[in-house]
């Protein structure tokens, strides 16, 4: 992509902490699908394992921001250095989160593995989980091929997650309403839809910062926003 | 990434005090200066980087006429001052260059002691009426270089029993000393150990106050540190001139990014 430094180890260094990124987006699309499959099949060995496996998440994220810091030490990064030292830096903190919101849903479901009846949605839930670990993987392609028009179809895309979030509120909320023992359940379950929202706008959060690689300039801050629960009374 | 206000605020709200159109320069037949225009504004410090020989000591020894010294060096274009043509046959190039002073790479002390090295200038000028006057200005130009306390008790040593950095800042103490209204500097910190270039740089920021700046260094950390305008030199071209915030995090040219973040270019 980009000519070679003169100091052939700067090189190295950015390639090496590129190839941890891709690592750990990996290890995060997979958390995504696996805790919602766990939820949608109360399989709870497969939620322990995503609880076990978010350290692995959180120690890429930490190497990450140490090989940073080094290397912002140590080589004052300037022009397209510098914005993918940045980018590098949100990307992972944002994998991170994302990391940490499945961990999350993964341990709800043990919780909600005890009721009965299981509250409805999960299947929902999963169709959600699934739009937004296609858009982390695009974000994630957009970030490696240096591809503004895939990152700013992610960026539109999470209006989509939002709307299936709202819709999901809804739903929740009738439950919740027809019967006070509901409740318990139904307030996990928005949690999780919470989360998996939130999981949506780091993925968005992601694309952004691809294109601020790219161009040198954030999108504008009039993105798509199509949650509307909290105007909701 | 976000914007800093003041720092632009501080780029756009300045006059411009030295505007170069279409300057060409040659050594006999070497083309060196290539139809470069740029507009230096007061009351900031403007940056000039490029690889070696691209022709920054050059085109910065156009500001003040010094080329005029190399016999086979031809300007063209126009350089105005204030508006005033700088290559009109009625200017005199002496009193242009105490308007327009110049700190060189290597600290350049006159053999003479601290005192005579700043008298000089005010001096030959006639710019003090009696001894007390001069007095008074051999210290507030010592004060503005930085190193009034380091000289004040040996104003009659010589200048170079000083250090290679307390020179360089006796230089620029020097060069102040005709209350010129811009500073030219061409790599001013390269003898310098890192807390001298220190002691300079904080200098550089403080002179911005009332001269406009013009500094070539090679230290892409130092002009990202002291200028507020950078502009890049390649092959005797001007190929991009920006705000500096710009130019080190977004610049426009592939030959800029190159150059700042130390690829082959
Ligand atoms: N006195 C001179 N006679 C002939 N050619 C010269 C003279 N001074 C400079 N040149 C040529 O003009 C070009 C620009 O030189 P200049 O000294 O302006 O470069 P520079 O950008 O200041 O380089 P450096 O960073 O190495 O100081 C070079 O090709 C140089 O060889
Ligand atoms: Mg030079």
């Amino acid at each position: 992509m980009q000519q070679q430094h003169i100091t052939t180890a700067y090189d190295r260094e950015l390639e090496a902490i590129q190839a941890q990124i891709m690592r750990m987006g990996g290890l995060v699309e997979e958390a995504i699908r696996s805790s919602a499959q766990a939820l949608d099949e109360l399989d709870l060995d497969l939620a322990d394992k995503i609880v076990a496996r978010d350290h692995s998440i959180d120690e890429l994220d930490e190497m990450i921001n140490q090989e940073v810091a080094r290397l912002i030490a140590l080589r004052a990064p300037t022009a397209v250095d510098l914005r993918l030292i940045l980018t590098v830096m949100k990307v992972s903190g944002s994998l991170e989160r994302i990391g940490d919101y499945a961990k999350n849903m993964a341990k709800r479901t043990h919780v909600l593995a005890g009721m009965s009846p299981m509250p409805a949605g999960s299947s929902s839930l999963r169709r959600m989980a699934r739009e937004v670990e296609r858009m982390l993987n695009d974000a994630l392609d957009a970030y490696i091929q240096r591809d503004e028009d895939l990152a700013r179809d992610v960026i539109d895309r999470d209006r989509e997650v939002d709307q299936m979030y709202n819709a999901l509120f809804r739903e929740f909320l009738t439950f919740m309403m027809e019967d006070p023992r509901n409740i318990t359940g139904f307030m996990h379950m928005h949690f999780i839809a919470k989360n998996v929202e939130r999981m949506g706008d780091h993925a968005t959060s992601i694309a952004e910062w691809v294109i601020y690689l790219v161009s040198g300039e954030r999108p504008d801050e009039a993105r798509p926003k199509a949650d509307v629960t909290s105007n909701m009374n | 990434m976000y914007d800093t206000p003041n720092a632009s605020a501080d780029v756009a709200a300045k006059a411009t005090k030295i505007s170069a159109k279409n300057v060409q320069v040659y050594y006999g037949d070497t083309h060196a200066i290539k139809d470069v225009d740029v507009e230096i504004q007061d009351k900031m410090v403007t940056a000039f980087i490029g690889p070696s020989g691209c022709g920054k000591s050059t085109f910065l020894r156009c500001l003040n006429r010094m080329n005029d010294t190399i016999d086979v060096c031809r300007v063209e274009g126009d350089i105005n001052l204030d508006g005033e043509n700088i290559y009109d046959p009625k200017v005199d190039p002496v009193q242009l260059r105490a308007k327009v002073g110049m700190v060189f790479q290597k600290p350049n002390p006159f053999p003479k002691s601290i005192y005579d090295n700043i008298a000089y200038g005010p001096r030959i000028h006639g710019l003090a009426k009696n001894k007390a006057e001069l007095d008074e200005i051999v210290e507030k130009s010592l004060r503005r270089g930085a190193i009034w306390e380091e000289v004040k008790d040996r104003l009659h040593a010589p200048g170079t029993g000083l250090s290679g950095g307390q020179q360089q800042r006796l230089c620029i103490a020097r060069a102040v000393a005709t209350e010129p209204e811009v500073l030219l500097m061409d790599e001013p910190c390269s003898a310098l150990d890192p807390i001298a270039t220190a002691q300079v740089e904080e200098l550089i920021d403080e002179l911005r106050e009332n001269y406009s700046v013009v500094i070539v260094t090679h230290s892409m950390q130092q002009a990202a540190r002291v200028s507020q305008k950078t502009a890049f030199f390649h092959l005797g071209n001007l190929v991009e001139f920006g705000e500096t915030g710009q130019i080190f995090t977004n610049p426009e040219d592939p030959r800029t990014e190159s150059y700042i973040t130390g690829r082959i270019g």
